[in-house]
């Protein structure tokens, strides 16, 4: 646009040496700009549900969890003024009697108000978090200090529970009445703060979510593969066979994609559980003994052969389409000059292939890492996902906090692979066909 | 709590989108509760009788337990369920953090027999925010056609030589860790206090190494019965309404085993700000009354939390048998059982689901 009017400007004055005018008496520059203007804003506005539905269903929950994983108000909503005043603290000893009573009164008024989300309970599961053992603890004080009007409250508070006379507790207290916490990153990388507010490793037996992380991506990069490996023949088969072959070969291509997701996934129970159909044929031709039936299910290899039938098709779509439009003749070319059929393949036809295999494998890849349901069902003990891991701190812990930064990390970990994908692969060179 | 609350409002306004409606037609309340047979015994015994006497209309909706949604539409300050029936430690959480309308006991009606309430429901039944309907128990079962002599006792679950075969756990720490003790030789009274320690803790997951390579986990109420009819386990831990109704509707030869039987309440309560909050304290009322309790029971093998109810127990609906000897509140069933102990799961839950967790994934 700019480039035009200058264009313009060198041009050849006209008679009265003034600017270029329309019809109706407007220099043509200006006429052309607020022309292009009301054509942007129009296209605009064609996309404003988009952007807006974007923003709403996208946008805005995912700042949610961004901020919901390191923000956490509880401490400071149910205790107000305590939370102030123990900041001062040094963490030596026990704080003062003046923190003691703000405690004692603020959490005697917050039981008197029962606002929502800003119980003792609520405080009390907060703290447990940290510090397991401490809900009781918290959530029955109000309850036995009702009687105690006047100090001295921290003698008071002492003489409930020999708990409270631990100094780790209020260390935590002051940890978790700041608004803004690394607690549940730290939590979701199997860290934690020892007794000396140090942060350490948490024990081995309470070690979960890292290597959980490290068999989402390795699970997700082995169906991947698993799905290159099926799906790229019945591509080749698709793209080159007869209309009206592949048509029909395409149907059974696309039927399960139609099909329920849990239908499918159920299906792969009754299929493959230990009085399944497999496992029958198995054990009545005489392969197995009847005692020794295999685990199919409720296991890795389960959570691995149902995602691979379900998540095929994303990987057979872009194969396909890609294969589609390479011509045939480049083969016959390769072979005619004298190249054996699989140097023909691997030099002329694979190299063609490869905007198709990058867009099947990036596809698969990312709904893999994030899959919910089908290893929630066929997953047992050891094929379960970090999303299942996830949606149980949603769900049931409601430690909504832990899981949002537990989600946080799984949208890093895919955008940093997304990232190391576009610089080896090349996201220009991907295609869906 | 304005984050949350946001944050609660989208996830809703997201769910309304979808296509989740509400019910705000007048007269009508949300009775929210677990489905299947139990809903079932509950329309029978409460819904319908309710609706006949008021004239107002029922809209029952299932879900899988938990505090998840209760919290969601509170927060979000936009609660369409009127009343929920909840675990014991759900409840106690939810009331703790100020989800819950508080119930006032005194003005719940009398037993049949005339008992004022608070001395006809049974102890640690009443709450501040809840009224407990029936005591449900989690038990293990076998199938009687797959073992002849069959378990006796909480270790057998535990034998893999004396009875092989793989074995139904729900997957989670409760209550597999009081089994394990129990099975390990500790008296069903004193689980609690060797859970406390962190050795009985070990000694717990120690039990429970035993027999983890045969273990077959369970998520849904719905999945033991299943289990066991397709041969999948030998035997399973269960809800025992479950299993009752699996051998009383649909003849299965299964076996109850009450020796370490853990009980626990299913209660009533009522989100804070339900719509129709008054109706829904009426239809509480109304079935937790000692006539409604006892009707329930014979539609399922879960005990009345009323004591006047239980001489009024009957048979099973349609059926020549007598409900009393299923119930987990029958003496011949308790002479080794424990209540679920909700302050110790409040307390310990987080951090022993983590370690069961990552006990399960660890080889």
């Amino acid at each position: 646009m700019t480039d035009a009017a200058s264009d313009m400007d060198t041009r050849p004055a006209t008679a009265n040496n003034g600017p270029l005018l329309t019809s109706d008496g407007v220099p043509l520059k200006q006429k052309l700009a607020i022309t292009t203007r009301r054509m942007r804003w129009k296209a605009f506005l064609l996309t404003v549900p988009l952007v807006l539905f974007l923003i709403i269903s996208f946008v805005v929950p995912i700042g949610q969890m961004l901020f919901r994983s390191v923000y956490n108000t509880t401490g400071t909503d149910v205790t107000p003024n305590f939370a102030v005043a123990i900041q001062k603290w040094d963490g030596e000893d026990l704080p003062s009697e003046e923190v003691f009573e703000l405690f004692v009164k603020d959490i005697l008024q917050a039981q008197k108000v029962r606002a929502i989300g800003k119980t003792p309970g609520k405080l009390g599961t907060r703290v447990n978090y940290e510090l397991p053992g401490s809900l009781s603890l918290i959530r029955s004080a109000p309850r036995k200090l009702k009687k105690i009007t006047e100090g001295p409250y921290k003698e008071a508070l002492l003489s409930l529970d020999k708990r409270w006379e631990n100094p780790v507790l209020w260390r935590t207290l002051k940890r978790v009445t700041r608004n803004f916490t690394p607690s549940f990153y730290l939590a979701a990388l199997d860290l934690k703060y020892d007794a000396a507010e140090q942060i350490v490793a948490a024990d081995e037996i309470y070690q979960i979510y890292v290597s959980n992380f490290w068999k989402t991506i390795w699970l997700s990069a082995i169906i991947t593969f698993l799905c290159f490996l099926l799906a790229f023949p019945v591509a080749y088969l698709l793209s080159t066979l007869p209309l009206a072959t592949s048509n029909l070969l395409m149907i059974l291509v696309l039927l399960p994609f139609w099909t329920s997701l849990l239908v499918r996934t159920t299906a792969w129970i009754a299929i493959l559980q230990s009085k399944g159909i497999i496992n029958n044929i198995l054990v009545f031709i005489g392969i197995i003994g009847d005692e020794s039936r295999v685990q199919l299910i409720y296991n890795q290899t389960g959570t691995i052969i149902a995602m691979v039938h379900i998540l095929l098709p994303f990987m057979i779509l872009p194969l396909y389409s890609v294969m589609k439009t390479i011509p045939p003749s480049y083969m016959r070319a390769a072979r005619s000059m004298g190249a054996t059929p699989f140097t023909a393949f691997r030099r002329v036809y694979f190299p063609q292939t490869l905007p198709g295999i990058a867009a099947g494998t990036l596809l698969v890849f990312i709904l893999a890492i994030g899959y919910y349901i089908t290893p929630a069902l066929v997953g047992g003990a050891d094929g379960v996902l970090i999303s299942n891991l996830i949606a149980g701190h949603i769900q049931k812990s409601l430690n909504w906090s832990l899981g949002a930064a537990l989600g946080t990390i799984l949208l890093v970990t895919v955008m940093v692979l997304y990232w190391l994908y576009n610089k080896f692969v090349g996201i220009d060179k991907l295609s869906f066909g | 709590m304005k984050i949350a609350k946001f944050f609660a409002s989208t996830i809703l306004g997201a769910g309304l989108l979808m296509g989740a409606t509400a019910a705000y037609a007048s007269g009508e309340i949300t009775v929210v509760s677990w489905g299947g047979a139990y809903t079932k015994s509950q329309v029978e015994a409460y819904h319908k009788p309710w609706i006949a006497k008021t004239g107002n209309g029922i809209k029952s909706e299932d879900y899988s337990g938990g505090i998840a949604e209760i919290k969601a539409q509170v927060e979000a300050g936009n609660v369409t369920w009127d009343i929920v029936d909840v675990e014991l430690s759900d409840a106690i959480r939810a009331c703790d953090e100020g989800l819950l309308e508080t119930i006032d006991a005194s003005t719940l009606p009398d037993g049949a027999d005339g008992t004022p309430a608070q001395k006809d429901f049974m102890e640690g039944t009443l709450f501040e925010c809840a009224v407990a309907n029936i005591v449900w128990s989690t038990i293990f079962a076998y199938d009687t056609t797959k073992i002849a002599d069959g378990p006796k006792v909480m270790a057998d679950f535990f034998d893999l030589e004396k009875f092989p075969g793989k074995r139904g756990m729900r997957k989670g720490a409760k209550p597999n860790l009081e089994f394990a003790l129990m099975a390990d030789g500790v008296a069903a009274k004193d689980v609690y206090g060797i859970l406390a320690t962190p050795e009985g803790v070990d000694r717990a997951f120690a039990k429970l190494d035993t027999i983890k390579d045969s273990v077959v986990w369970w998520e849904a109420g719905a999945q033991p019965p299943q289990l066991l009819a397709d041969g999948e386990v030998a035997m399973t831990t269960a809800y025992n309404g479950r299993i009752f109704n699996a051998v009383a509707n649909e003849d299965k030869p299964f076996e109850i085993v009450w020796d370490g039987q853990i009980w626990d309440l299913d209660l009533w309560v009522i989100p804070k700000g339900a719509p129709n909050k008054e109706k829904a304290l009426d239809f509480l009322k109304f079935s937790t009354s000692t006539e409604q309790l006892a009707k329930q029971a014979s539609y399922i093998s879960y005990g009345p939390a009323r004591l006047s109810s239980a001489p009024m127990v009957g048979k099973f609906e349609g059926k020549d048998l007598d409900m009393k000897p299923h119930m987990p509140t029958s003496p011949n069933n308790l002479t080794n059982a424990v209540q679920n102990d909700f302050n110790f799961w409040a307390d310990n839950a987080d951090q022993l689901n983590e370690r069961f967790n990552a006990w399960l994934a660890s080889n």
